[in-house]
């Protein structure tokens, strides 16, 4: 599969996050686009960590002796464990939030404007 | 076409189609349902990848434990549907339009680059992806920041507890 439909994948996937992020205004929502934009550079780094020229794909078996590309995995792999540790943080802030406020409309949160 | 090729479309189509559902379902319980939907999609990507530990953990720690405490979340805070007021139709225009301009920007880029013409992601092969060998680097060559991750998680679970415990 062309590496290029892969981009265009999580390309896709990121903007509909960002347009998550700019349109909602309830946090819960926002904070899963911020994870669906996290799961789309997951995607892209998994397939750039299988890339490879059509022209080197004889010798795919050195390749895989020499685990070329298992640090983009590993990158996926830590990135999983700074979204779980950033989820537990930023749910107990929402939690927070909704008891102050009793709402979890991010528009309330402009008081430090002033 | 290959059933491989067919796999690939029919995933990457529920993948954006339910990403797109997150975003307009008015209800925050619908919206993680549709989440763990694009998981689902996510980690059948990673299956026909070959990266098959990066699957199951996907499934694990995102569409098992992340959403789960989003539910818990939404579920405690008794959300109710109408409880969103709405963002002006200017805003929500402004939002859509500036992503899609992002979105064409990225197209343009990717498909007229040079480096990235003939490069293929390699289907259904190679075994980088099986435990073994992530599981030899992680505890070799990422040793390190293998345990900078468990004193993250250490410190978050600390944070989580100080911030979300009533005063």
């Amino acid at each position: 599969m062309p590496i290029q439909y892969y981009i265009a994948l999580s390309a896709t996937l990121f903007c509909i996050g960002i347009v998550g992020v700019l349109t909602r205004r309830n946090a819960i929502v926002i904070f899963m686009c911020i994870e669906l934009m996290l799961n789309a550079v997951n995607l892209l780094l998994v397939a750039f960590s299988k890339m490879q020229p059509v022209a080197a794909a004889t010798n795919t078996a050195a390749r895989n002796a020499a685990n070329v590309g298992i640090d983009g995995q590993i990158f996926v792999f830590f990135i999983m464990v700074v979204a779980a540790a950033e989820v537990s943080v930023g749910l107990a802030i929402i939690v927070m939030m909704y008891r102050n406020t009793h709402s979890v409309d991010v528009n309330f949160l402009n008081r430090l404007k002033n | 076409m290959s059933i491989t090729e067919i796999l690939f479309w029919f995933l990457s189509v529920l993948t954006l189609v339910s990403a797109i559902m997150v975003l307009i379902s008015k209800n925050p319980v619908h919206s993680v349902l549709w989440l763990i939907a694009t998981f689902f999609a996510i980690s059948g990507h990673y299956i026909l990848l070959n990266a098959q530990f990066l699957a199951i953990v996907n499934l694990i720690v995102y569409a098992g434990a992340i959403m789960v405490l989003f539910l818990f979340v939404i579920m405690l805070m008794n959300l109710d549907v109408a409880i969103e007021p709405k963002r002006s139709m200017w805003m929500k225009f402004a939002g859509v339009i500036s992503g899609g301009l992002l979105l064409a920007v990225l197209l343009s880029v990717v498909r007229t680059s040079v480096d990235l013409t003939n490069k293929t992601a390699q289907l259904n092969t190679g075994d980088i992806g099986l435990i073994k060998n992530l599981g030899h680097t992680l505890f070799t060559q990422y040793a390190v920041p293998f345990e900078v991750s468990s004193i993250l998680f250490l410190s978050a679970m600390v944070g989580a507890v100080v911030i979300g415990k009533k005063n």
